[in-house]
């Protein structure tokens, strides 16, 4: 076999400052940022891979803007350091920047034809006058926005000039590209059409990217890694299957979309299961898959990842040590959410455990439940992401 | 009304006939605007641009200065102007009083702060994240001061036409400074108040359509530069 194994992409795993340092293209450290007297970045220790694409995903105000702001060297962190192949970015802010492109959420094209929008950053790195057409021109037909080089950058639509301004930014060939929601302001169809050919392009290119990004699903289709940002402060670094399916904690599992969150007290485990008592129900006991289960448990479990059944009582199993858990449950209620429904329950045997429940259209209508049905929920034990709580 | 119908015929025989004093008149009148507005142009909009991108402390009152300065009396410009040039004055030994380079002194004084006014307000009015992408594209301090002068040059070329119209169509800086002199500092606007007042109103009316005509085409070229631009 060959001995590939620590190339970017096979190894990318686990949490902040965890991967080797000598990997990372970009690295804070120790970074703060403070406006109008509130920390609004406070990143202690953050590589981003050479090569990789890596997600910047977190809530409306969580300072993601801030952080690629700071790495655009637009705004100065209070203190700490960031690093660009080991280096201080700020030794030569101008240098630095001619390393790196930017991309915002608005195309902010030059009021100037569309390749003259090109050639003109291009100017700006001193590119040689005869070679700045042809990259130009390359780079538009890479983005399919070739037949339009001789229009106004005026005349385009929303979509056209966000093409052409990622056109200008892969044609100044960077090492690192800087993306501030390029897509959040287009609509739907055209959106998917430009992630789908922005995809292609950069697995063409070994461009190190930081994608800052509300959406979940830009991140999952995007990222080799994510990395969540709340309240200025990372809170989990990793690829999108481990932090999609395994948030570190409460407040990442809130945002990127695990929505049933309950807390636990580890009662026994045995051979990698363990064995939880629910702390708002007494006698809600679930098994679930656990290496090195900590005492007091936070269980993080997707709606799709549970099932309902119409019965009032857990069916007996021949075997208890199965592998799925139980619990009895009431319908509270039913919401429409576009192809699927949310049911919202209260479970255990007071009903007071929250617990939603996606489910497809069709199933809700063979289960025939409403509102104060009494059903049956299930969930595998492997299901259940195990959050250390203490 | 028949004084203007003569006025008109008699401006028409002086262009006719080429008479070489109004030829020299108008062409004084507008090498020594243009030399005031360009070097207006030149120290103005930086200092816009300036005004418009940084904050610093003093700043407010600059702007005020500059409001002010675009409403200047152009007699108040021409009295400071004199006061300094005149030879007992601190920079008397110039020797610059009643000189074409001292109306173009007086000129720029009132030109400037139009210049920097209209820059100002243009560059203002750019998107401020135009400003970040185009720094974070690389350019250095000069190479964004010129990419948003060219993004706001509609906006610069208002300021090109009111500066060259305020010290074009001036008397009182031009009299005060210049003194009127024929063959020297004589141009269309103190030629049209001397003819005047000397009662041929025949030629003040001539002399005032000439200046009316020439700002016109100057203005006229300008729009065209804009439009064409425009255009592309």
């Amino acid at each position: 076999m060959s001995s590939n194994n620590d190339a970017p992409l096979s190894s990318a795993r686990g949490h902040a400052g965890r991967q080797p340092p000598n990997d990372a293209k970009i690295r804070l450290r120790d970074v703060r940022l403070s406006r109008g007297g509130r920390q609004v970045l406070h990143v202690d220790d953050l590589s981003l891979r050479r090569g990789e694409v890596s997600v910047v995903i977190g809530p409306n105000g969580s300072g993601k803007s801030t952080l690629l702001a700071a790495l655009q060297l637009l705004v100065a962190p209070d203190s700490g350091e960031l690093l660009l192949d080991g280096h201080s970015m700020r030794d030569d802010p101008l240098a630095t920047r001619r390393r790196m492109a930017s991309v915002f959420q608005e195309a902010l094209l030059l009021s100037t034809g569309v390749r003259k929008n090109v050639e003109t950053a291009l100017g700006l790195h001193k590119v040689p006058r005869a070679e700045r057409r042809e990259r130009a021109e390359r780079w538009l037909d890479r983005f399919g926005v070739a037949g339009l080089a001789e229009r106004h950058a005026r005349e385009l639509s929303g979509g056209e000039a966000q093409r052409v301004s990622l056109a200008r930014a892969f044609a100044l060939e960077p090492e690192v590209l800087l993306l501030d929601e390029p897509f959040s302001a287009l609509d739907a169809p055209t959106r998917e059409a430009l992630i789908d050919d922005f995809a292609q392009i950069l697995g063409e290119t070994e461009v190190t990217t930081v994608l800052i990004t509300h959406d979940r699903d830009e991140a999952l289709r995007l990222a080799d890694s994510v990395v969540v940002l709340i309240d200025g402060d990372v809170r989990q670094v990793g690829p999108p299957a481990e932090v999609f399916g395994a948030p570190a904690d409460e407040a990442v599992a809130a945002f990127v979309g695990v929505e049933n969150v309950w807390s636990a007290t580890l009662l026994r485990a045995d051979r990698g299961v363990a064995t939880y008592r629910l702390d708002a129900c007494s006698d809600c006991e679930l098994d679930v898959a656990a290496a090195d289960p900590p005492k007091h448990a936070l269980f993080a479990i997707r709606p799709e990842e549970i099932t309902l059944a119409a019965i009032a009582e857990p069916r007996v199993e021949e075997q208890p040590t199965s592998a799925r858990n139980h619990l009895p449950a009431t319908v509270r209620g039913v919401q429409a959410a576009g192809p699927v429904v949310r049911v919202q329950l209260g479970a255990g045997s007071d009903g007071n455990i929250p617990v939603v429940v996606t489910l497809t259209r069709p199933s809700l209508e063979d289960l025939a439940i409403d509102v104060g049905s009494l059903v049956t929920i299930t969930f595998k034990a492997t299901a259940a992401h195990v959050i250390d709580h203490e | 009304m028949e004084f203007l119908w003569n006025g008109l015929k008699e401006a028409f025989n002086l262009w006719i006939h080429g008479d070489a004093e109004i030829i020299e008149i108008t062409l004084r009148t507008l090498a020594i605007s243009a030399v005031a507005t360009a070097v207006a142009l030149f120290i103005g909009v930086p200092t816009g641009a300036v005004l418009a991108l940084k904050q610093f402390r003093g700043r407010r009152f600059i702007v005020a200065l500059v409001n002010t300065g675009m409403g200047m009396p152009p007699v108040v410009v021409g009295l400071v102007v004199a006061i300094f040039l005149w030879r007992s004055g601190p920079l008397g030994g110039l020797n610059l009083i009643f000189t074409p380079t001292a109306m173009v002194i007086a000129q720029f004084v009132i030109a400037v702060p139009l210049v920097v006014g209209f820059s100002m307000a243009s560059i203002q009015s750019l998107n401020p994240r135009l400003l970040e992408q185009i720094v974070a594209l690389g350019a250095n301090r000069l190479q964004l001061l010129w990419l948003l002068v060219r993004e706001a040059r509609l906006g610069l070329l208002a300021a090109l036409m009111a500066g060259f119209g305020a010290v074009i169509s001036e008397v009182g800086a031009s009299m005060m400074v210049g003194g009127n002199i024929a063959g020297e500092t004589r141009v269309l606007t103190t030629a049209t108040v001397l003819e005047t007042s000397r009662g041929n109103i025949e030629i003040g009316i001539a002399l005032g359509v000439m200046l009316l005509v020439l700002a016109y085409v100057v203005n006229l070229v300008v729009t065209g530069v804009q439009q064409q631009r425009r255009a592309t």
